[in-house]
């Protein structure tokens, strides 16, 4: 089996569209939530951490210059924009073929192109693009792969879980490298959606906090480059150890009451890892900010002797970005590992679940050699991955 | 003794008829629309499991694809409910709740409708059926393909199995949208390799001809 390193990353959020002007907020602890009254988007003023759409236009035409092909900005979607700028930035300084027979590209998303279902996006669009394999298709091409895409749809542990498929076909050698990319944008679907459930907070989100009350949403972009040719990686080396997703089976819209499922999915990364709890330096949770979520991940921690890990929810600063979100909180997580940083948790002052659990507090220095990233989601899902330094 | 991976069962659902590894199940009866017909065979299946009603197309396919091809394959006794992963794929996701939910929050008096409909706009939701039905906990993943794409599914579930993660698996292809549906759902275990299967083709060993031929026949 063959290791697997992690070779460049990207990240578009409210914070930046690059993973240095993301770390650069981090480090200030800017919140990129803000109270949204746009009635296109919901009827009622919600935080949402949103991408600026005039900077979006500004780097995606950088790109078609980049790639120096004949493609106009009006022949792609939002969040195709999305991908191409991410994937063009994680991928421009890597020497290696990452284009070619033996690289494969990796798209996590949960609802795609789904806002072309509104009547007013109708008429500019095909409506296969609906079709996630064709929104995919699209990229691919534009950015010019050679193999068909893979796509994972998993809810809100598609970015972990894409990112863990990559890991098991470069591991045994079917590929040499990928090129795994997570995203999702708003739309009055989604957020009517989780207005539905009444699991959005009026304010921006608090994870882990006595007094959260909900989830934040955001859209986001992220992705990262894994490949098993280590001579190809500058720096710090950081390896992928183990990975592994699980299921509640109890409920569709509701976590586990016990978190034995999640801690399930994180003692088996650990095997897999030949790690013990206590070589763990970090946790980058999921925390979505909503009560039963934080407490079911309170108890899997425990359960998973991890209760004492300095652990942070990236959703206080850019809200829950979905099939994002596993990938643009590794990268965030991967890059405290090689800066010996721990970001404050966004939202949190008094602890708010079951378990003693360590949330920081503010930012601290901190060198450590393995993480753990979780992510849980609808359907009962949940998902872990281990980074380590190599 | 050498063990490798085998389809020990599977049950294919499509043009209104069940085949199942030992039998076929054809309807006398003409659906006028999926609808009546996968109520009409969980009826016939005398399921006793209320919350089916409340499932989406995609997911009362898959609960039902599931319930027939556990039924009689002891899968669920031989193995932990940790050891067991369940790895579906299709071609249109959800979208055929997401058109029916688009249509319920254009009525703005109505911009709030209820969950449950916004809940299965999420296509793993079925794998989340099929989890609580069987109470099995092990690797879930949901992948979307144009096509069933039998290379892929094929080389997903073996890494699982070779790199620890499971021993059994719950696998295949439950695709719907409005009319079209076409399900293949198979259990795959890990067993003691017959002399005469050697030849890559032969039984039903799991590899990507077999997993074709169950597909398309």
């Amino acid at each position: 089996m063959k290791k697997v390193f992690v070779a460049g990353d990207n990240m578009i959020t409210s914070l930046g569209f690059t993973t240095n002007e993301n770390i650069i907020n981090l480090k200030d602890n800017i919140i990129g939530l803000k109270i949204l009254d746009d009635h296109n988007l919901t009827p009622v003023p919600v935080p949402l951490s949103l991408i600026d759409p005039l900077a979006l236009e500004y780097h995606f035409i950088k790109v078609l210059k980049d790639t120096s092909s004949d493609l106009s900005p009006e022949g792609f979607t939002k969040l195709e924009k999305m991908f191409l700028v991410s994937i063009h930035d994680a991928i421009k300084n890597i020497m290696m073929d990452l284009k070619g027979k033996k690289s494969l590209l990796i798209l996590s998303t949960t609802k795609g192109n789904i806002e072309l279902l509104e009547k007013e996006n109708k008429k500019h669009f095909d409506p296969k693009r609906l079709y996630l394999w064709e929104m995919a298709e699209v990229i691919r091409k534009a950015m010019g792969f050679f193999n068909p895409p893979l796509i994972v749809s998993n809810a809100c542990v598609s970015g972990v879980l894409g990112i863990g498929v990559g890991y098991r076909y470069l591991k045994s050698g079917n590929y040499d490298h990928a090129v795994v990319c997570g995203g999702d944008i708003l739309s009055q679907f989604v957020i009517s959606g989780f207005q539905s459930f009444q699991s959005l907070s009026p304010e921006p989100c608090r994870p882990y906090d006595i007094s959260r009350n909900g989830l934040s949403l955001g859209e986001a972009c992220g992705t990262i480059v894994l490949t098993s040719d280590s001579a190809a990686v500058e720096g710090q080396r950081v390896i992928i150890e183990g990975t592994s997703t699980s299921n509640d089976a109890n409920h569709i819209s509701g976590p586990s009451r016990t978190g034995e499922e999640l801690a399930l999915a994180i003692r088996s990364s650990l095997k897999e890892a030949h790690l013990q709890p206590s070589d763990i330096g970090y946790i980058s949770a999921h925390g979505t900010a909503t009560p039963f979520n934080d407490e079911m991940e309170a108890k899997a921690f425990s359960i998973a002797g991890l209760k004492h890990v300095p652990l942070n929810s990236f959703k206080g600063y850019w809200g829950h970005t979905l099939g994002a979100a596993g990938v643009i909180e590794s990268v965030a997580a991967i890059h405290s590992m090689k800066k010996d940083i721990l970001f404050k948790s966004a939202g949190y002052s008094n602890p708010g679940v079951p378990e003693d659990i360590n949330v920081i507090t503010k930012n601290k220095k901190n060198i450590f050699d393995h993480l753990v990233k979780t992510a849980s989601g609808f359907g009962g899902c949940n998902a872990s991955i281990i980074f380590g330094k190599s | 003794m050498e063990l490798a991976l085998y389809i020990t069962n599977w049950c294919k659902i499509t043009n209104q008829a069940v085949i199942l590894k030992n039998k076929k199940e054809t309807f006398e009866e003409n659906f006028t629309n999926f609808a009546a017909f996968i109520k009409n065979l969980y009826k016939k299946e005398q399921v006793n499991y209320p919350k089916f009603y409340k499932m989406d197309n995609l997911s009362k396919l898959g609960f039902l694809s599931a319930e027939m091809l556990l039924r009689n394959s002891g899968v669920l006794n031989k193995y932990g409910s940790e050891e067991i992963g369940v790895v579906v794929t299709n071609s249109s996701s959800s979208l055929d709740t997401d058109y029916d939910y688009q249509e319920l929050i254009r009525d703005k008096s109505n911009y709030f409708p209820s969950p449950s409909v916004f809940v299965y706009t999420l296509p793993n939701i079925l794998i989340g059926e099929i989890c609580i039905r069987h109470r099995i906990k092990g690797e879930n993943a949901f992948f979307v393909s144009e096509k069933f794409d039998p290379e892929h599914l094929g080389l997903y579930v073996t890494h699982l199995f070779d790199q620890g993660k499971i021993t059994a698996c719950i696998c295949g292809w439950i695709e719907v949208f409005k009319e079209n549906y076409h399900s293949v759902l198979f259990t795959v275990e890990k067993i003691e390799e017959k002399v005469e299967d050697r030849d890559y083709n032969a039984g039903s060993l799991f590899n990507v001809d077999n997993i074709y031929k169950l597909y398309k026949n």
